[in-house]
């Protein structure tokens, strides 16, 4: 089963990556933006069928390695 | 007394830190991450470098490797642990001390000396210091420390800075500050005092040779206090 986790920075937290980003697109003509965050994707294959158990699972990567909650949100968003 | 330094995979700075730690009297030893005991030791030392190459986060592999469940008992029950660089990265990952380190403000590497104020005199670590002010080395990619505003309260009241990016002077404003760091911090302890991380590296600094002897003062004062 395969389920995915997108990691973002939160509001608060400064992202200079993702303003150089901004600043690079706004450059190339793409001035309609208002800000761009940039964050991490991960797709984790697990031999774990019961995609209820999965999730579980995956909600303990996060906590415990994935994201680091002082500054970071993590999302589950699907499993397969 | 008795030191270990403990190697992780990309760590760059132990061999520097083992120098430095014989030099003012220290008998060091080298301890692999993927030990898990630690020899008897009055101090351990994180060392600076890219563990497991930055992976993920700077410091967050390391900090679940199977030496850090000895080296964090040995913190909880009271025992100097001091991570440097790429070694407080570490200790924020553990939870050891509070916060994290993020990119650098300006996204760009920082090689350089700077000044540090001590902070806090009240501990192990500076206590019975004369200086005031240090010139250290650092050399970093993320060393930008973060904490949220109620940790940066707690951090205040329980008098954890340690240390702060300022001027020859002693003056620690945003001028002064070469990462974007909260309040100027260079280095923090947990609440009882006995960890310590920094993003300086005082190893650097043991000879005149390499541009400065302030480390010399930290490390001579250090263990005459654990002593």
């Amino acid at each position: 089963m395969k389920i995915s986790v997108i990691i973002t920075l939160k509001k608060d937290v400064l992202d200079p990556q993702g303003k150089v980003i901004h600043q690079t697109l706004d450059g190339m003509g793409f001035n309609d933006i208002d800000s761009v965050r940039q964050g991490k994707y991960f797709e984790i294959d697990t031999k774990e069928n019961d995609p209820m158990k999965a999730k579980d699972r995956v909600e303990q990567m996060c906590k415990k390695l994935l994201a680091n909650l002082v500054i970071e949100n993590y999302k589950i968003i699907d499993a397969q | 007394m008795k030191s270990s330094v403990i190697t992780f995979p990309g760590s760059n700075c132990d061999r520097d830190m083992d120098v430095a730690l014989k030099k003012f009297g220290f008998k060091n030893k080298m301890v692999w991450h993927n030990d898990s005991e630690i020899p008897k030791s009055d101090l351990i030392i994180l060392p600076g470098g890219f563990s497991y190459g930055d992976y993920l986060r700077c410091g967050s592999m390391a900090s679940k490797s199977k030496i850090m469940k000895s080296v964090i008992n040995f913190a909880n029950s009271g025992g100097m642990v001091m991570g440097i660089c790429n070694g407080f990265q570490i200790l924020v990952e553990t939870g050891l001390v509070p916060g994290v380190l993020l990119r650098n403000k300006y996204l760009e590497f920082i090689c350089k000396n700077v000044f540090v104020k001590i902070n806090n005199k009240n501990n192990t670590y500076f206590k019975n210091i004369d200086n005031d002010v240090l010139k250290l080395h650092i050399a970093h990619n993320e060393g930008n420390y973060f904490c949220t505003n109620d940790q940066l309260k707690e951090i205040e009241d329980n008098e954890q800075v340690a240390i702060k990016y300022c001027n020859k002077d002693g003056v620690a404003d945003e001028q002064f500050n070469p990462n974007g760091s909260i309040k100027n911090i260079a280095g923090i302890f947990n609440k009882e005092k006995n960890v310590l991380g920094m993003m300086p590296h005082p190893e650097r600094m043991i000879d005149p040779y390499l541009s400065g002897e302030d480390g010399s003062i930290f490390f001579n004062n250090l263990i005459n206090n654990l002593k």
